[in-house]
């Protein structure tokens, strides 16, 4: 082979190197800006509406979420998100054992009401075993007790105009400058009288510790953990969530995840 | 050679779908519409579902077997445990770290990937391609021995013998179609907390959700080896008359040297 030859031989594997480099390049700037694009994700994003209608006509109204033997509960579980809202007001609150906490419920209620961790205790309760599942992957199972959301609701009597529940944290996930940052979480009615839907204040036989949402948390056990928020303070039964921060239902829907977190 | 004559009488009447072409080879209809429409969504389908899911596998890069995660002591634990994500970003969809839109993605593809499945299902049964075309025979099964050799030495069937799938093809192609794709599925159901109201049995047949999550992640990368071997067939076995094959239906036999000879 003479030198010219393998100078032009050289010199196209070079080529095919930049080519397939360039092609490269072009295949992953040309993902990136599908994925950048409002329109495209919002058309991918469709398919949530798909997924809630499958999944409420499969699961129906009642199916219940799997619950484990005792012998199933992790020994080292795991918090996700706040692990502790941190403000004064609830350092306060914790370091009295939560006796000065009230949780608010309002909203399209016939009778709002304000009730302290004694008053949830005597509504009708559930203890379940189940399996938590973080939007990243991981699962724990654990156990928890607490006033069922129905029995609430049904003493706080709703209007017919309701439509959904928010729930309404003291931890804010995210310091912005226009105060968006606060945890809030919305579900809809169907999950609200679900009979595993819960307001715990107990966690593996204990009260509810902090980083897990002391003094009561949301289980809503046939959807992903971001929606069983924590620290609650507020409840409220609405129309719509549309005026709520940035209007998608939530803090982490207001962050591009799904409102329907049963997938 | 007579490579002007218009055709050479073939030794048995032309069979429907397939014609002789000025140079006298064959060409067969191989893959019918519903088959290569198929084959396209799947790719498009797969280009998505692997960089998304590599995307979701980034938010907790680290398997577990059973029902719950135990967190000390991973399956496997990918990536260097740092703030780098494990899965370099040239690999996952988006480029950048974004657990929100690699679940939009996946969740979308999703579906086209179920539903453009069972519509070619519904298809191949209602056809009877199943049968006619995938599944091997008894005489076909004995063979299988030379099979795997005339692979490993790189020798594809030729010819006459093209026409079909030969034995290797069908059995991945099975193995694939029955046995891969709807494990993918059915372990990702059984991730989601919704269907696992339902699905109770999946759940307990996979032994729990975290193992499903790792069953899934295994069957992906057994998906992504088997399409590193059909794409390195596809090379040796001619890339320009397979390619026209899945994209026009239309595969040229190669003549035998016997009848190049002549």
């Amino acid at each position: 082979m003479s030198k010219a030859q393998r100078g032009l031989r050289l010199d196209r594997r070079r080529h095919l190197k930049q080519l397939l480099a360039a092609g490269g390049a072009l295949a992953v700037s040309g993902c990136d800006q599908l994925a950048n694009s409002p329109r495209v994700t919002g058309a991918l994003g469709s398919a949530e509406n798909l997924t809630y209608t499958a999944q409420r006509l499969l699961l129906g109204r009642d199916a219940l979420a799997q619950e484990y033997p005792a012998t199933d509960i992790s020994p080292h579980p795991r918090s996700n998100g706040s692990s502790t809202p941190g403000t004064d007001e609830y350092n306060a609150l914790a370091a009295d054992g939560f006796r000065d906490w009230r949780l608010a419920v309002g909203g399209l209620v016939e009778r709002p009401l304000s009730l302290s961790l004694d008053d949830l205790r005597q509504l009708p309760s559930r203890t379940q075993i189940t399996r938590h599942d973080c939007v990243e992957g991981w699962s724990y199972i654990a156990k928890w007790q607490g006033t069922r959301l129905s029995a609430l609701l049904e003493r706080a009597g709703l209007k017919p105009q309701a439509r959904y529940i928010a729930f309404f944290c003291m931890d804010t996930l995210e310091e912005t400058l226009d105060g968006t940052g606060k945890y809030y979480e919305t579900i809809d009615l169907r999950d609200a009288m679900h009979p595993q839907t819960i307001l715990a204040y107990a966690m593996n036989d204990r009260p509810l510790p902090i980083p897990y949402g002391a003094p009561l948390r949301l289980r809503l056990e046939r959807q992903l953990g971001y929606k069983m928020a924590k620290y609650l303070l507020r409840i409220e039964a609405l129309a719509s969530f549309a005026h709520i921060d940035r209007g998608k239902g939530g803090f982490w829907e207001d962050r591009g995840y799904q409102w329907y977190a049963g997938i | 050679m007579e490579a002007q004559a218009p055709s050479v009488e073939p030794q048995e009447p032309l069979r429907a779908r397939e014609r002789v072409m000025q140079d006298g080879r064959t060409a067969v209809y191989r893959h019918p519409l519903p088959v290569r429409v198929w084959h396209w969504i799947n790719v498009l389908c797969l280009l998505v579902l692997i960089p998304s899911g590599l995307q979701i596998l980034n938010a907790h890069p680290a398997l577990y077997w059973g029902k719950a995660s135990t967190f000390g002591a991973p399956w496997v634990a990918f990536g260097s445990g740092g703030d780098a994500p494990a899965f370099p970003s040239w690999i996952t969809l988006p480029s950048w770290q974004d657990l929100a839109d690699g679940r939009t993605w996946h969740i979308f593809f999703a579906w086209i990937f179920v539903a453009s499945g069972l519509a070619y299902v519904i298809y191949a049964l209602a056809s009877g391609r199943i049968r006619s075309t995938l599944w091997p025979s008894g005489r076909e099964l004995h063979g299988i021995g030379r099979s795997i050799l005339d692979h490993l030495r790189l020798k594809f069937p030729e010819g006459e013998e093209a026409r079909r799938y030969n034995l290797l093809q069908k059995l991945s192609y099975i193995a694939v179609l029955f046995f891969l794709l709807p494990l993918m599925v059915a372990t990702g159901l059984t991730m989601s907390p919704g269907m696992d109201a339902r699905l109770h049995f999946l759940t307990e047949l996979f032994g729990g959700r975290q193992s499903a999550r790792t069953i899934h992640f295994l069957t992906a990368c057994a998906l992504v080896l088997f399409i590193l071997v059909h794409l390195a067939a596809m090379l040796a076995a001619g890339p320009l008359n397979e390619m026209r094959s899945i994209v026009t239906g239309w595969f040229v036999l190669a003549r035998r040297r016997r009848e190049e000879t002549r």
